[in-house]
């Protein structure tokens, strides 16, 4: 056994470990920082390993799945009922693990001087939370993978709870364990429903069954099934009306806790259990979703237009971000799929960078309201330039990364099948974007330009230190690179987007598997195809619908190879 | 009597009956003002031989390849009985270990306490080891009366006699129902042994008879395991009695309790299993939702535990519902974890309330983590897995009874359920989240400024005890620490190895007939060469 089949492991359990070893050591001087910032960048260093040795491992497939999963680890854990300690990723959860295992040296480096006393509760759970998603991510038994999504919810919950700002932080952590809660129950007696329907926990059977339409049961107990799946990971993401408990959660929670709060595991979620064992339900609820999506963008955007608190300010930022990569993954278009899988990335990066600024802000001044904040540019120069550029790319300025997603997303919204007014969500989704640039321009302009504000005027503030350069430079850097080698990601995000958006044959007749740089462009190609199949299928009348969605996917081949 | 089936067959009752004896005995002999810790650890290694007999007789059942029989076959072990068996000893012994401190130093004798706990297991084992109804009566009447006793050990405490009075009385009329339903059996049957009650159940003239034999057992049982509508006596007891005797008393009865109904209702009355799972639906459905909604409203963390323990109930009897070969399984596997968990939960409180109880509302709790880290994160632990977090015990026994329910097709049972564990959730994480909350004024420098008396255990706090009463000695409780210990690793143990946990208790004995059960067609979707425990359990019922 070589390392690819152990690295999974390695990387879901080495926080663990270190959570243990923050646990004894002593909460003196800078020992738990130390040994918290050590562990988390071996964790990234290991999650490192996946991208690099990714094109090189087999790939695992299940005859008649259309997903393939690398480094795989299947070995039995409980005999009855069938349960395998089974993980494996593929292009989506290798960069969602890397994701993760980046941000974590940077939510410790927010922490540094931000947690002053109890910082060994503070460390220990922050690593046992990434144990958590580690493990989200990389498990494709069902029953394991929901041992970890519960177990998420814990960690995160106590975090809010005692490291919270206000005095409301006991309602928000008990509201955001409540609202994830509830739906997993339903979740849990949905998996045990198509336990006892199917005989097997194995994500790679399931969808096995279910792109051959063979998972017994009747369509309404298969309804009902997929959507406990659905609603359990809507709230997760949250989808627009079920986002109540992710404002005050934000607004509460710990800047590097909230960094990984909300998104990846929702969306990741339904991506790799609704999409692979209810292809047809998630069809015929896209519709709804498509609308959903395109409201809570308009809805984020328009609601953080007049907050004068920037941590909710950032709250329905992300409420907004994340309602577009709804909007994306649901249109079942390549571009869609994979520009909703791009942005999830994008979000966890420009947004994580947006509160980790906040957070230093805070640091300095002691508050998050703007009317109290007000000409900081001359004061700290660093920081006006760092808040700039990290707003730019929120916004989804060209070159910087989330304009790749976003231009994915909407020209996949465009030509989508599943809406009858796809046009109509389009242009709503797409005004969001002017929406953001008004509230973050907006922000920016009365936090650093704007006259002195009350505590602003009275005190002194610093400019970012080393530390702050080191946690924020990073982010910069992924900024560009991410927004001019996008095919780097898309590529391999690709082999997932492909077979959900009615692509079969890339996995099959494993051309996927050697993608190059270039490859990307030649993958568009197919792409158009498929959707032009679709519509043959579909609705054959659409012709006016056919040719759009032709010259918009090879305008995006162009923009995306750029 | 005295040849070796009959010897062997009851071995842990006879240890625990003669250490309880020598224990009663010595008290008296004990000087007053003498410590009675010899005596807590005489008990403690008697309950320990007793649990160590339970295991003798394992390899002793595999010896002779089947169950064996004892006293004309109203003794019967089997793995099912020795399960329950070497639960409620090891619920004893953690129960004594979480004692021996708290009751140092009180003016009450001990030593009887000690003794009572003994006769308390004794009577819970012989209701797992019979099929006999009226053997399980007795075990039944020698384990109440033992814990009537327990739960008014604290004499000088007016809540403590209103517990035990309550107690005593509810619980002898739900005795009543249940020996009328003894007699009910008898009348319809013409037996009271259950391996006769069932084949004359097909032939039986009265059904009625029997079905009233039934819901009269039912109801019985009910009032032990505390599940609603025949809940009301549990918050008023659990409240007034001591903090060790309701981890004691609220899982070591009720699994004994649970162990007799799941043998009387699959190994007694398997034909009427329609009628009777009918009934426990909404017994189950009914305990959940009152178990839960009333621990929303509770502000002493006692009473919280208590409704919270009606829910555990609810939760355990939708294991009955479910296919014999699903339920037995899950229901034992549910008992073991809420045993574990529960017990654990108030060793929790013994350490930081103390004799006195200092510590009762929810508000107490706030800060608890800054204070004792340990004994917070345990007991976080504990709640966690009352909730049914992944990777502890309480989960997988949710999993199982669910699975199982879900299995025989009661899958609105199965989201009434979960949607209950949703409410509780909130209650349970309040708790938690008091726990790690700083309290007012709290401020990052070690709170000094805390005041003791309020909420400060001294029996924990060397500095707050001096401080209260300086010719106190300090006591530092290590055997309750050692229980604590024992209790979370057996939480996380069955969270993490469900399997292989049940095997260490069961050794992977292939008989002929386990096979032909465990071979479930749709539950083995990949043939695994080990069968697990929990599918073994089910042998015991059959035979």
């Amino acid at each position: 056994m070589n390392l690819d089949h152990s690295i999974l492991s390695l990387i879901v359990f080495t926080p663990l470990a270190g959570a243990l070893l923050l646990a004894l050591l002593p909460d003196r001087g800078r020992t738990q920082q130390w040994a918290a910032l050590a562990v988390t960048l071996v964790t990234f260093g290991l999650t490192l390993h996946l991208p690099y040795y990714f094109a090189g491992t087999d790939i695992s497939t299940t005859f008649g799945s259309p997903l393939g999963f690398r480094f795989v680890t299947d070995v039995p854990w409980i005999a009855q009922p069938a349960i395998r300690y089974h993980l494996g990723v593929d292009g989506l959860s290798m960069w969602l693990l890397v994701l993760s295992g980046f941000l974590a040296p940077l939510g410790v480096l927010a922490s540094w001087n931000a947690i002053g006393s109890r910082r060994k509760l503070f460390y220990t759970l922050f690593l046992l939370q990434q144990v958590a998603m580690l493990g989200v991510f990389v498990s494709l038994d069902l029953f394991l993978y929901y041992a970890f999504w519960e177990l998420s919810l814990v960690p995160m919950a106590i975090l809010i709870a005692t490291f919270g700002r206000t005095d409301n932080r006991r309602r928000a952590a008990i509201k955001f364990f409540l609202y994830a809660f509830i739906p997993s129950a339903l979740l849990l007696v949905g998996m045990l429903w198509l336990y006892t329907a199917t005989g097997t926990f194995q994500l790679p059977t399931l969808s096995a069954l279910a792109a051959t339409h063979s998972i017994p049961g009747t369509s309404h107990a298969l309804w009902l099934c997929s959507l406990a799946f659905l609603v359990a990971f809507a709230v997760k993401v949250p989808v627009f009306p079920l986002h109540g408990w992710l404002i005050d959660a934000i607004a509460e929670g710990p800047t590097a806790a909230i960094m990984v709060l909300a998104g990846k595991l929702g969306l990741y979620s339904i991506l790799r259990f609704s999409f692979a064992i209810f292809p047809d339900q998630m069809h015929y609820a896209a519709p709804v979703m498509i609308a959903l999506g395109a409201i809570g963008i308009v809805y984020g955007a328009c609601m953080a237009l007049i907050q004068n608190d920037l941590k909710r300010l950032a709250g329905f930022s992300t409420l907004g971000h994340l309602s577009f990569c709804v909007l994306g993954i649901f249109t079942f278009t390549v571009n869609g799929v994979d520009g909703g899988m791009y942005q999830i990335l994008n979000h966890g990066i420009s947004g994580g960078a947006l509160f980790l600024l906040m957070g230093f802000l805070y640091e300095r001044y002691g508050t998050y309201d703007m009317r109290d904040l007000g000409g900081l540019s001359g004061k700290l120069p660093w920081m006006v330039t760092l808040f700039v550029i990290t707003a730019l790319s929120n916004v989804g300025l060209p070159m910087l990364n989330s304009f790749v997603g976003e231009f994915l997303i909407l020209s996949g919204s465009a030509q989508t099948v599943w809406s009858h007014h796809a046009m109509l969500w389009t242009t709503l989704a797409t005004s969001g974007v002017i929406f953001s640039a008004a509230y973050l321009l907006t922000m920016i302009q009365r936090v650093f330009y704007a006259d002195l504000g009350n505590i602003s005027a009275e005190r002194r503030g610093w400019d970012l230190t080393a530390r702050e350069h080191i946690a924020l430079w990073p982010f910069v850097a992924l900024f560009l690179f991410m927004g001019v080698a996008s095919p780097y990601f898309t590529k391999t995000l690709d082999l997932l987007g492909a077979p959900y958006a009615g692509h079969t044959s890339t996995l099959q007749s494993g051309e996927g598997q050697n993608a190059t740089m270039d490859g990307h462009t030649n993958h568009m190609q197919p792409a158009a195809e498929s959707v032009l199949k679709v519509n043959d299928v579909a609705f054959a009348s659409a012709d006016t619908r056919l040719l759009r969605s032709k010259t918009l996917s090879s305008a995006n081949s162009q923009g995306a190879a750029r | 009597m005295f040849d070796p089936p009959n010897v062997l067959a009851l071995l842990p009752e006879y240890i625990l009956t003669l250490v309880g004896v020598a224990v009663m005995m010595l008290e008296p002999v004990l000087p007053a003002g003498r410590s009675r810790k010899p005596l807590g650890w005489l008990a403690i290694l008697g309950a320990i031989a007793a649990c160590a007999a339970s295991f003798y007789q394992v390899s002793l059942i595999r010896a002779i390849g089947g169950p064996l029989f004892a006293f004309s076959n109203t003794v019967q072990v089997d793995r099912f009985s020795i399960f329950f068996q070497i639960l409620v000893t090891a619920v004893a012994v953690i129960t004594l270990l979480s004692s021996l401190d708290f009751f140092e130093g009180d003016a009450t004798n001990a030593g009887e306490y000690y003794a009572l706990v003994c006769f308390a297991a004794v009577g819970m084992l012989l209701m797992s080891v019979s099929p006999e109804l009226l053997v399980i009566f007795v075990g039944l009447e020698i384990s109440s009366i033992s814990t009537y006793i327990m739960a008014g050990f604290r004499k000088t405490s007016a809540a403590g006699g209103e517990s035990s009075i309550k107690y005593f009385l509810l619980g002898s009329f739900a005795t009543a129902f249940f020996l009328y339903g003894i007699a009910l059996t008898f009348g319809a049957t013409g037996s009271t042994n259950l391996r006769m009650v069932a084949p004359a159940l097909a032939g039986t003239s009265a059904p009625l008879l029997a079905i009233l034999a039934i819901a009269m057992i039912i109801i019985g049982i009910g009032f032990k395991v505390s599940a609603a509508p025949f809940h009301v006596w549990t918050p008023d007891v659990y409240q007034g009695a001591p903090p060790p005797v309701v981890g004691f008393m609220s899982t070591a009865p009720k699994a004994a309790a649970f162990a007799v109904l799941l043998r009387i209702l699959f190994g007694g009355y398997p034909l009427f299993e329609s009628k009777w799972s009918v009934l426990l639906w909404g017994i189950a459905a009914l305990s959940m939702t009152i178990g839960n909604l009333g621990a929303l409203l509770q502000r002493d963390v006692k009473r919280m535990l208590a409704y919270s323990s009606i829910a555990h109930a609810g939760y355990l009897l939708v294991a009955f519902t479910a296919l014999p070969q699903d339920g037995i399984p899950a229901a034992a596997f549910y008992t073991a974890a809420y045993a574990a968990m529960n017990v654990g939960a108030f060793v929790v409180i013994t350490l930081v309330s103390g004799n006195r109880e200092r510590m009762r509302t929810g508000e107490d709790f706030t800060g608890l983590a800054i204070q004792h880290p340990v004994l917070a994160a345990a007991f976080s632990f504990f709640l966690l897995s009352m909730i049914g977090i992944p990777f502890t015990g309480g989960f997988f026994g949710k999993f199982y009874v669910f699975t199982g329910a879900i299995h025989a097709g009661h899958i609105w049972l199965a989201v009434v359920g979960l949607l209950n564990s949703g409410i509780a959730c909130f209650y349970y994480l309040r708790l938690i989240a008091r726990m790690y909350s700083a309290p007012t004024g709290y401020s990052a420098a070690p709170a000094i400024d805390f005041d003791p008396a309020g909420s400060t255990n001294p029996l924990l706090d060397p500095v707050a005890a001096a401080a209260l009463a300086p010719d106190a000695r300090i006591i530092r409780p290590t055997a309750a620490y050692l229980a604590l210990a024992f209790c979370v690793i057996a939480t996380l143990l069955l969270g993490i190895l469900p399997g292989r946990v049940l095997r260490l208790v069961q050794f992977p004995a292939f008989t002929q007939e386990d096979r032909t059960i465990a071979a479930e067609p749709r539950m083995e979707c990949c043939p695994s060469p080990h069968r697990t425990a929990l599918a073994q359990l089910v042998s015991g019922l059959k035979r």
